[in-house]
């Protein structure tokens, strides 16, 4: 545990690093009101899907179909929008679908005791088909601009980008639901050990198909945030962005073995890798760079736990 | 549970609004007053460049095109962009450039109107926008610079496969996805083109979809040639294709007998080109539509002119380009490459 809180202080230290080094190497222009927005804008959608994640890696499992989910959530926006259903009815409509690709990752594991590596690679590339096979290689655009506004408008009278309240509501949920409930010190007894979890009683198989379900909602959601704020519906929307999402959740100093993790750890990485990506950017600094710097990042963030505090799972 | 109260917060901001009670969008965006077209051009402008994905062979032609261009008119010009190619990676781009307050941007949209919002907030804060090779929504960007018409690039494929094939034989295209718009367009119109009387004894046998992906492409371009033996030529007309098609005649009993043709460049081509596998192929110059494009810029924020239909602005050596509807400029006739002048050119 002291590893870490030790952690997230050097998250913190990290993310004043950025927004101070930041706002010296771009002149002033990083944290302006049109900054910040750009900023929140940006990470947004990452951050949404890292909160029921970071629950899903404590829990020492895995998904990576998230993006997919995304992609087919946006897809099947584009579709019904194109059919004349209102968007009333779609929203919650793609989310219940990704509550079912969530279901459908959760029974394959839990049931079948399948490994979710295995099962999420696999579904990464058929929820990422369906998503295809419904909308094809088009893009849907026709939205209208009172509902596109809420990707790309702040809230009136500050720089806040409505997704970001969005985020700010789930975070205090997800928060709650991992640090505040039993539910949550099921997930931690889980991830830590799964054998000791199921023989005091917690019922595993239901709290991890419960885990997947809300990733994939979450996803969908995500989804649902990404077709307003580029007002496109398309099938290859967040290719890839399953990387992004396990880089937050690992830097925020959630272990890949599970048992050990918060919330807010997971916060503060996501503002640390959108505040460092956009002030690189600002800066001019090379594309390659960027990237180059996440991956350091990442490394160091399993790097720095390992070595301090070797895990225990298996070696009972 | 949580996900449907996240939905009813997202819903609560909202109207009810179903797709064909939608509000249109309130259309044109800034038009700044009328232009001059004896204004002194500006010095010292910055103008940012956003490729579609850094790295893009193609893209780092036109880069230096446009930098050329930049560096007679003494603007500073620089590139930057993504690594990925997807819908919404140059939106953070975009944001970025009206942030740093550029002039104006160059840029080669992979999503018309994903990046269209942020674009039309660049703009509201004075920035010009100038699209090139793929256009965004016409209201969130001053001028497009088009390679070529889809008239030109069409006709100038049927024409080299005729060409190629003494003016008779069967045929087939090789494309690239099924729903690919401009694909579909020039397909389209070459077919128009076959009905004409020069093509009467030239037959177009199946239009065959490598997906833009280099093994299918390969894969589909032998299935062409089991299916009809007679085939006497292939047009291609993409990059991907062409190279995939050539590679294979180039390592089958059909290398000299069947003739191909399509969009490709240079550097994909040379070898077959040299070779003789491949007769001749078309494609713009992507340095010249960088130069272009940057000189419209400029044009643009010198106020010389505004992105209406029928203004004129000069473009250094490549000349006087004049805007056509809907804020297009077209850069010209495409050009073809054959084993006389593709060692010209290096892209």
């Amino acid at each position: 545990m002291k590893t870490l809180l030790r952690w997230e202080s050097a998250l913190f230290v990290l993310l004043v690093l950025v927004v101070v080094g930041g706002s010296a190497a771009t002149g002033g222009s990083f944290l302006t009101d049109r900054g910040a927005f750009n900023v929140g804008s940006d990470l947004a959608v990452m951050a949404l899907i890292a909160l029921p994640l970071t629950l899903v890696i404590v829990a020492a499992e895995i998904d990576l179909s998230v993006a997919s989910v995304l992609g087919l959530s946006s897809a099947l926006i584009g579709v019904l929008w194109n059919d004349g259903w209102p968007l009333e009815a779609i929203l919650p409509f793609v989310i219940v679908v990704g509550a079912v690709c969530g279901a459908v990752n959760g029974f394959l594991v839990t049931k079948l005791g399948l490994p979710s590596l295995a099962v999420t690679i696999g579904s990464l590339a058929l929820y990422r088909g369906l998503a295809f096979v419904v909308l094809g290689d088009k893009a849907v655009a026709d939205f209208p601009d009172s509902y596109t506004q809420f990707g790309t408008t702040p809230v009136p009278g500050t720089w806040i980008p409505y997704p970001i309240v969005l985020f700010v509501v789930l975070a205090v949920v997800f928060g709650l639901l991992l640090h505040a409930t039993t539910f949550g010190r099921a997930v931690f007894a889980i991830g830590a050990n799964e054998e000791a979890a199921r023989f005091s009683g917690i019922r595993v198989k239901r709290t991890k198909f419960i885990l997947f379900v809300l990733t994939g909602a979450v996803a969908a959601l995500a989804g649902i945030v990404y077709t307003l704020r580029f007002a496109s519906a398309r099938a290859d929307n967040g290719t890839g962005l399953e990387l992004e999402v396990v880089t937050a959740v690992l830097l925020g100093g959630v272990s890949i073995f599970g048992g050990r993790g918060t919330i807010g750890g997971v916060v503060l990485a996501t503002l640390v890798l959108g505040g460092l990506t956009d002030a690189l950017i600002l800066d001019d600094v090379a594309t390659e760079v960027v990237t180059l710097v996440t991956g350091i990042l990442l490394l160091a963030s399993v790097f720095a736990p390992a070595v301090t505090h070797r895990p225990t799972r298996g070696t009972p | 549970m949580i996900a449907i109260v996240a939905a009813a917060l997202l819903l609560a901001g909202c109207g009810g609004t179903t797709k064909n009670n939608s509000g249109g969008d309130s259309g044109a965006g800034p038009t700044s007053g009328a232009a001059d077209p004896n204004a002194p051009t500006a010095k010292d402008l910055k103008i940012t460049f956003l490729p579609k994905q850094v790295n893009n062979p193609y893209f780092t032609v036109a880069q230096g095109g446009a930098e050329k261009a930049a560096a007679a008119l003494g603007e500073q010009l620089k590139a930057t962009g993504p690594s990925s190619a997807d819908a919404s990676s140059q939106v953070t781009y975009i944001n970025t450039a009206a942030q740093q307050g550029q002039n104006a941007l160059l840029l080669a949209a992979n999503d018309s109107n994903a990046v269209a919002p942020a674009l039309k907030a660049a703009r509201k804060q004075g920035m010009k926008v100038v699209t090139f090779d793929s256009d965004a929504a016409p209201d969130a960007r001053d001028v497009f610079i088009n390679q070529a018409s889809s008239q030109e690039i069409a006709a100038g494929q049927v024409k080299l496969i005729s060409d190629a094939i003494g003016g008779a034989g069967e045929i087939a295209i090789l494309s690239a996805t099924a729903n690919a718009t401009n694909q579909n367009a020039w397909i389209a119109i070459m077919k128009q083109e076959l009905a004409k009387p020069a093509y009467a004894k030239i037959t177009l046998d199946e239009i065959a979809y490598g997906n833009d992906d280099d093994q299918t492409s390969f894969q589909k371009t032998q299935g062409l040639l089991q299916a009809h033996p007679d085939l006497k030529g292939i047009i291609s007309p993409t990059t991907v294709g062409v190279a995939a098609a050539a590679r294979y005649l180039d390592s089958s009993s059909y290398k000299g007998k069947v003739a191909l043709t399509g969009l490709g460049t240079p550097n994909q081509m040379r070898k077959f080109l040299q070779d003789g596998t491949v007769g001749s192929i078309a494609l713009w110059d992507p340095a010249q539509l960088g130069a272009l494009a940057t000189y419209a810029a400029v044009a643009l924020a010198s106020g010389q002119i505004t992105g209406k239909q029928g203004e004129k602005f000069k473009a250094g050596e490549l000349g006087e380009y004049t805007v056509g509807a809907n804020g297009e400029v077209v850069l010209g006739p495409p050009l073809t490459f054959t084993k006389d002048n593709v060692d010209k050119y290096n892209f």
